[in-house]
Formats: C-alpha cells, sequence, structure tokens
C-alpha cells in the first residue's frame, strides 16, 4: 500500500508546475490571447527565481523575482498582441525563444565564472503535518507552493474568473470584446491585466522547479511543461477546475512512468517510452475530447474600435 | 460635411502613418538598445560586437562556408513553416519533423553501402521526407477531420521525437564497442559529397536551394499555389468558391513536413554522419523565425535563412573572440521575431483600418451558428495579421 501514497504524493508534487501554468494560461486565454510565452515565462520564473535567491540567499526573494519577471513577460505578450494586435502564434513563440535564450544567457554570465560546480541554493522546505499518520501521512508532505497552488490559487482563480466583476470582464473580452467595449469595459487594460496575472502564475510554476524541487538550475529544465499546459487548457475547455484535474491526471501518467522502470521487467521498457507517455496521452485526450470544443469567442483576435 | 470628412479621414491616415515610422524606428532601436545593453553587461564594445556578429563571418573564405552551412537546415524548416504558415496550417513541429527525418537518415543510411550514391542519396532523403510527413500526419488529420489545434500537437509532438532519438541511442543503436549513444556510421555513398574540398559545405546546401526553387514555383506559378494562399488568406471565402479547403490544408501540412524532413536527413548525411542526440540545435524553431523574418515568401525566406546563418556563425565567434556567452544569438532571434510580428501587424493595422471590407467580407461568410454560441467546429483562425 505504501507505493500507493508514495505515488499520490508525487503526483501533487509534479502537478503543482502544472497547476500554476494551467492556470496562468487559462485567463490569458479567457480573455481572448493565446500565450506561447508560456514555456520561455516558466523557464525565466525557472531561472530568475533560483538566481534572486542564489544571490540575496532568500528563496522568498528569489520567488518575489520572478513573479515579476513573469508580470514583466505577461505585459510584453500584451504590448505584442494587445497593442500592436500581432499574430498571436508567433508572438508568444518569438516570446519563448527571447526569454529561454535569455534566461541561458545570464545564466552562463552570471554562474559559469567560477567553475563548473553546479551552483545550488537551499530550497524551500517541505511541510509535512501528518508526519505522525505514517503512510497517509507522506501524501501531505509537499512543498508549501504546492499547497498554495491547490488549496489558494487554484479556489481563488475559479472564484475570481467565476464569481467577480473581474472575472466577468475576462470572459467578456475573450467572447464578445465588442460588446464589452460596448458596456464601458476597457479591453486593452483587461487583457492587460489577465496576461500579467497569467504570467506572474506560469513563472511561479517554473520557479517552483528551482527553489523547491530542485534547489539548482540545469539548462532545459522546463522541458516542454509550458507546453503540456497549452494542451492541459483545451483539455479542460478553458475551466479552472477541469485544468486543474487535467493537471493531476497527467503527473499522474508521469509519476506511474517513472515508478513502472523500477518494477521487475520493468526495465525492459526504454524510459524514454515512459517519458513520452505523458504526451501522446494529451494528444490522445484532445482527440477525444476536444472535438468541437468551444473555444473564447475572441480567441486570436485582436481587437480594433471599427 | 465633405469637408469634415475629409479632415477627419486625414488625420487617421496621418496618425497612423506617422504612427507607424514612430514605431518602425522604435523597434530598431528597441532592439539595438537591448543587444547594446547584453553586450555591455557581457563586457563587450558593443560596435565591435556587431561586427562580429554580422560582418566578421562573410570576411573570410572559411567562415563565409560555415555561414552556408549553418544555413543549411534553417533554409528548409524555414521553408516548411513558410508553406505551412502561408496555407493557414500553424505547423509549430518542424523541430521533430527535422527529427523523425534524421531517424530515417540514420536508419537507411548504413543499409545502402552497396549502391551508387545516385541512388543511396535519394532514398535516404526520400525515407526522410516520407518519416517527416509521417510525423505531421496525426495533427494534420486531428485538425482537418476534427477540428483539433494543431499548435498545441505539432509542438507535443517536437519532445516525442526528441524522447524517440534518445530511446534509439540509448537502446538498439548504441555503439556495442565504445557504449557511446551515437548511430553507426552511414555508408561512404550516402554521405552527401563536399561541395568544396576541405569545407563543411554539402550537398545539402543545393538540395535546400532546389526545394525552395520549386517551393517558389508552386506556390506563385500553378493553381496548387493560388488555393494554397487563397485558403491560408481566408477559408471561407476557399470554400466558398469551390475548393476543397482540409485536402488542401492536408497536402500543405504533408510537404511542410517532408521538408522538414528532408532538413534533417541534411543533417545526418551532411555532418554528423550518424545520429547523435545533439544533431539539432533548435533548427525547427529558427525556421520559424526565417519564415516570419522573410514574409512567408521564398526568396524572403532565402535571404532570412542566410542572415541567421550569418548571426549563428557570428555569436560562435564572438562568444571565442569576445566571451559573449553564444546564447546571444538565441536571445537576437527571439527579438527579432518579436520586433518583425510586431512591425508587421502595424502595418497591417494601418491597411485594414483604412480599408475594413475583407474582415467583414468574411464574417458575413461565416456559419449563423457561430455567433449564437453554438460550438463550431473551431474557432476561425485569421492568418492575416500576422
Amino acid at each position: 500500500m505504501n507505493w500507493i501514497f508514495d505515488l499520490i504524493a508525487a503526483t501533487l508534487r509534479t502537478a503543482t508546475p502544472l497547476v500554476f501554468g494551467t492556470i496562468g494560461e487559462t485567463y490569458a486565454e479567457r480573455a481572448g490571447v493565446l500565450n506561447l510565452g508560456i514555456e520561455g515565462t516558466m523557464y525565466a520564473g525557472a531561472f530568475s527565481g533560483f538566481a534572486g535567491a542564489y544571490l540575496t540567499g532568500s528563496v522568498l526573494v528569489g520567488l518575489a523575482l520572478a513573479v515579476v519577471v513573469g508580470i514583466t513577460s505577461g505585459a510584453i505578450m500584451a504590448v505584442m498582441t494587445v497593442t500592436l494586435g500581432a499574430n498571436q502564434h508567433v508572438s508568444g513563440l518569438g516570446l519563448t525563444i527571447a526569454l529561454v535564450g535569455l534566461s541561458d544567457f545570464s545564466n552562463k554570465l552570471l554562474f559559469s565564472g567560477s567553475g563548473t560546480d553546479l551552483k545550488r541554493i537551499e530550497p524551500f522546505p517541505a511541510w509535512d503535518p501528518f508526519a505522525g499518520l505514517g503512510d497517509v501521512g507522506a501524501i501531505f508532505n509537499q512543498y508549501g507552493l504546492t499547497y498554495v497552488a491547490f488549496l489558494v490559487v487554484a479556489p481563488v482563480a475559479w472564484w475570481v474568473l467565476g464569481r467577480t466583476p473581474l472575472g466577468l470582464s475576462i470572459r467578456a473580452v475573450g467572447e464578445n470584446p465588442e460588446a464589452a467595449d460596448a458596456a464601458g469595459i476597457s479591453v486593452a487594460r483587461i487583457r492587460y491585466l489577465a496576461l500579467m496575472i497569467g504570467g506572474g502564475l506560469m513563472a511561479t510554476g517554473g520557479a517552483f522547479i528551482t527553489l523547491a524541487v530542485l534547489g539548482s538550475f540545469t539548462l532545459d529544465i522546463i522541458a516542454g511543461r509550458g507546453w503540456v499546459c497549452i494542451a492541459l487548457v483545451i483539455f479542460g475547455r478553458w475551466r479552472i477546475w477541469r485544468g486543474v484535474g487535467g493537471a493531476l491526471i497527467f503527473a499522474a501518467v508521469f509519476s506511474l512512468g517513472l515508478r513502472l522502470r523500477i518494477v521487475p521487467g520493468g526495465d525492459a521498457v526504454p524510459p524514454e517510452l515512459l517519458l513520452a507517455l505523458p504526451y501522446l496521452a494529451v494528444i490522445a485526450a484532445l482527440a477525444v475530447s476536444g472535438r468541437n470544443v468551444a473555444y473564447p469567442g475572441a480567441y486570436l483576435k485582436p481587437y480594433r474600435r471599427t | 460635411m465633405t469637408r469634415r470628412y475629409d479632415l477627419s479621414r486625414a488625420g487617421i491616415m496621418g496618425a497612423t502613418t506617422s504612427g507607424t515610422a514612430r514605431v518602425s524606428i522604435m523597434a530598431v532601436l528597441i532592439t539595438v538598445g537591448f543587444t547594446t545593453t547584453l553586450f555591455l553587461l557581457a563586457g563587450a564594445n558593443p560596435i565591435e560586437a556587431y561586427l562580429q556578429y554580422l560582418v566578421v563571418p562573410l570576411t573570410k573564405q572559411f567562415t563565409l562556408l560555415e555561414v552556408l552551412v549553418a544555413s543549411t537546415p534553417i533554409l528548409l524548416t524555414g521553408a516548411a513553416v513558410a508553406i505551412a504558415f502561408r496555407a493557414g496550417f500553424w505547423n509549430i513541429g518542424a523541430e521533430g519533423q527535422l527529427l523523425a527525418g534524421a531517424v530515417a537518415a540514420a536508419a537507411i543510411g548504413p543499409l545502402v553501402g552497396d549502391l551508387s550514391p545516385w541512388l543511396a542519396i535519394p532514398l535516404m532523403i526520400a525515407g526522410g521526407a516520407l518519416a517527416g510527413a509521417a510525423w505531421v500526419l496525426v495533427p494534420a488529420l486531428l485538425r482537418v477531420r476534427l477540428g483539433i489545434d494543431e499548435v498545441v500537437t505539432t509542438l507535443l509532438l517536437n519532445p516525442v521525437a526528441l524522447l524517440m532519438v534518445n530511446a534509439l541511442l540509448h537502446g538498439p543503436w548504441r555503439d556495442p564497442k565504445t557504449g557511446f549513444p551515437e548511430s553507426p556510421r552511414i555508408a561512404a555513398s550516402a554521405i552527401y559529397p563536399d561541395l568544396i574540398p576541405k569545407s563543411r559545405l554539402h550537398l545539402g546546401f543545393v538540395v535546400a536551394l532546389v526545394v525552395i526553387l520549386v517551393a517558389w514555383f508552386v506556390m506563385t506559378r500553378t493553381a496548387a499555389g493560388l488555393r494554397m494562399r487563397a485558403v491560408g488568406l481566408s477559408p471561407h471565402a476557399a470554400r466558398f468558391a469551390g475548393m476543397n479547403v482540409e485536402r488542401t490544408l492536408l497536402r500543405v501540412a504533408l510537404v511542410s513536413g517532408a521538408i522538414a524532413g528532408i532538413a534533417g536527413v541534411g543533417e545526418v548525411a551532411g555532418i554528423q554522419h550518424k545520429l547523435t542526440s545533439g544533431l539539432s540545435s533548435g533548427f525547427g524553431y529558427t525556421g520559424i523565425v526565417v519564415a516570419m523574418l522573410g514574409g512567408l515568401t521564398m526568396p524572403g525566406v532565402l535571404l532570412a535563412g542566410l542572415l541567421l546563418g550569418d548571426l549563428t556563425v557570428g555569436a560562435s565567434s564572438a562568444s571565442r573572440a569576445l566571451n559573449i556567452p553564444s546564447e546571444m544569438g538565441e536571445v537576437v532571434q527571439g527579438v527579432l521575431l518579436l520586433v518583425t510580428v510586431g512591425l508587421l501587424a502595424v502595418r497591417h493595422g494601418r491597411v485594414t483600418r483604412s480599408d475594413p471590407p475583407p474582415d467583414e467580407a468574411e464574417v458575413d461568410l461565416e456559419p449563423a451558428g457561430a455567433g449564437s454560441g453554438e460550438p463550431g467546429p473551431r474557432a476561425p483562425v485569421e492568418p492575416v495579421p500576422i
């Protein structure tokens, strides 16, 4: 039974960056902007979080820096797609290429001068409130950011998007910007806001990996998680809790795949196949559930008053 | 009334025209300012750095040939992306298709030692093209049959392709003697011959030029090219005009994947002579930069591909000469892409604001369901405001 609790704990941990990323992307897309800058934003969040923590000695400062970088990244995406009305696919990819390059560039500049040893920080400690419960308690042995993702960010994001005037404005500018504009909502301002909130969340997801799980930064650390979030948003049909559910399913498949390698006979299966499994599972899930999904009405469309 | 109308119109035109000029100047200034800052951060003289990046590679024969070597794969991926984008198929998966083509080349290459190069090389190119097309087949079918966003599916297959390469290199293809994760060397008859002795410039560059020439001819001079561009400009109008939008998209997607696959063949047959996991340094993504910089036209792809080849060689020479991290090349690519797409949007914005009919025409042809909240098969993708 022990391994089941271990698997659940690993699933929650693996899902955490995906939950941040998916919710961030959901906000952007509900406002009508596909943000393919997510991969680069998570990467920049992972790097800037680590760099901030390493240079100041405080993981909290690192986390704050990552959030600022993420908000800035969202603002750049907003300048491109809202103010200039540029193509969203290409703007997002350009942002990702630039941010990944910039992070690697800064990494080399800051950390490669003195020797080749891996720079490490003291990461966020895990929180284990139910250690006395034995095996079941292992589920709750998690990092603070995992608790934040599931117990704070997801419910608040759901509540704001679904139950507040701000959320209504975000959905309105994403579904029907003309009507929102006529109702006195500033389409540009709401889209900027949604992209900046989303960017901050994405960067937090990236920073979770360096600041909590690893305590160090390595190249290609995000490894396509941002693209997975894009797929999870569609899988979740632009709903917060469905997206969180998708992230949990993806993380469960991923964690299970890693564990299958150590069962007897499991080494006959190439580990790469198990690593590829979640990506293929997402594509399969899109093929089954993704047909005829209702995209936000103004998806990919820049808004111009005519 | 007339006078007032004229004035307001002149006001709009004047404002946006001067706005365009301002934005263009700003964009160039931002790029230069941004890169200058990075050069200064890296402790290099910016003017010297610009010379290293853009001019120095062109001044010596060896580095000039290296520019052509570096541009070979991105000319092909650039062409692949440009063709797909032009038809409104957002193929972001050139990276994966390139790797699929490389795998095919590495599989065929060692087996064709008994054939003459005249047979072996075309066989390998065909294999790579098929593999690239196969890699995009599922996303293409999902898009045209079920309306599932190809951006996501083509993107997700990129890491899968890299995992496939690693699985092969750590599994069946691992070097049995040394244990290195490298596939068996391809046969001598399958190696792309060098175009100039003692250089790395190989047949792949000619292959890239031929592909671009053929693609240019097909896109601008044939009915298939017209259909393709029509579907890209407005799928609704193209369907209204009796064109089979789905079939066109499917064909374009497969051709795009095939060209990206040929790029992978070139890296195996021309450079590495075997499959390695570091075969592609993001050539598929650079192809998107090339395609956009080139304005999705083949002459543009040719120029942009050579420019980015120049930048790539410049980035590595600058990292040696001035100790600027070579990742700077990637930053410049990303910023260039953002600036280009921003400028295009500003230019397009001016055109549509003074001339609104195209958008309205498209709205009129849309099925009524789209407006009533009923889920359409897919949000109509507007390929125009690139």
